[in-house]
């Protein structure tokens, strides 16, 4: 499976992701740098994580305006595999590849900690390794994570099990206090109608090695090459 | 032909910014019943510019904010 790493300005997770895609995975990666129009030849797509365009105007805004995020939109549009990551998932909604959007957490920090997600729809090629209700600790790291959506769309996405991941507790319990943004139901990830398209908050690819605490990572990464 | 665009939170949105302002203004003894915070950009541009779509497309995510064109 071949994967393409986006390269905006201000990405800042690009060479982790593309390490483990490569190094922990063994499959073939390559950078494409925003100015790219075509990503003919790739299976899956990854946005990592970072401050494209430094945040300006909105969080993913900017990037969401580049010729590449367009070609992402057309790569999307004919079935490919894209994948989110942090600010990556905020660039998906921005592009509308993804409903709802991203607000600064509820109480104003920067949140950087290890959380527990309870997996909520595994039909995903992103998730189809991993059981349903399966617990995931796996670190946050973003200041503007609180994900929001309508409710009559939210509604909508729930009946189309469109909820990938949610926030929780240790036990799985979905509690007020397991939500570390104030995200809406705690909405930690989600995927598009079609389900080709995934944007989450968490970082699959820093909990991807047990030296780094937590490989439930790999979970994600193994379902996406199987 | 210059243009200012004022950004805010769409209404009923948690806008924690403006929460915390009214906090500390709360608490600095104003009794303060409201205060969003948005921003503002300043544009100039060529007459004749869609000056709507300009913003709608690029500017503003109208599923979260709400704007006025001065």
């Amino acid at each position: 499976m071949k994967f393409a790493v986006c390269v905006f300005p201000g990405s800042n997770c690009d060479y982790d992701v593309y390490y483990v895609i490569k190094d922990v995975l063994g499959q073939p990666v390559e950078f494409v740098h925003y100015t790219q129009k075509d990503l003919k030849g790739y299976d899956c797509v990854v946005l990592p994580g970072g401050f494209s365009f430094g945040d300006y105007l909105r969080a993913g805004a900017l990037a969401s305006k580049t010729p590449l995020a367009y070609a992402v939109q057309d790569f999307a549009q004919k079935g490919g595999l894209v994948l989110g990551i942090c600010n990556g998932f905020q660039i998906l909604t921005e592009l509308h590849l993804l409903p709802g959007a991203l607000l600064k957490n509820e109480n104003l920090r920067f949140v950087c900690k290890d959380v527990y997600l309870r997996v909520e729809n595994t039909q995903i090629p992103f998730t189809r390794k991993i059981e349903k209700g399966e617990v995931l600790k796996i670190p946050i790291a973003h200041g503007e994570g609180r994900y929001y959506v309508p409710e009559d769309i939210l509604k909508e996405m729930e009946e189309r099990n469109q909820i990938v991941l949610r926030y929780c507790d240790q036990e799985g319990n979905i509690t007020p206090s397991s939500n570390p943004n104030g995200s809406v139901g705690n909405i930690a990830g989600v995927c598009n109608k079609e389900g080709n398209v995934f944007g989450l908050m968490p970082h699959p690819e820093r909990a991807s090695e047990d030296i780094l605490g937590s490989h439930d990572g790999l979970l994600f990464w193994h379902s996406l090459i199987s | 032909m210059k243009v200012r665009v004022l950004i805010l939170p769409k209404k009923g949105l948690l806008d924690p910014e403006g929460r915390a302002v009214k906090e500390m203004l709360l608490e600095n003894g104003y009794s303060v019943k409201d205060v969003k915070v948005g921003k503002v950009i300043d544009l100039e541009v060529e007459d004749g510019t869609n000056i709507k779509e300009l913003v709608e497309k690029f500017l503003v995510n109208p599923l979260i904010e709400e704007y006025i064109i001065e």
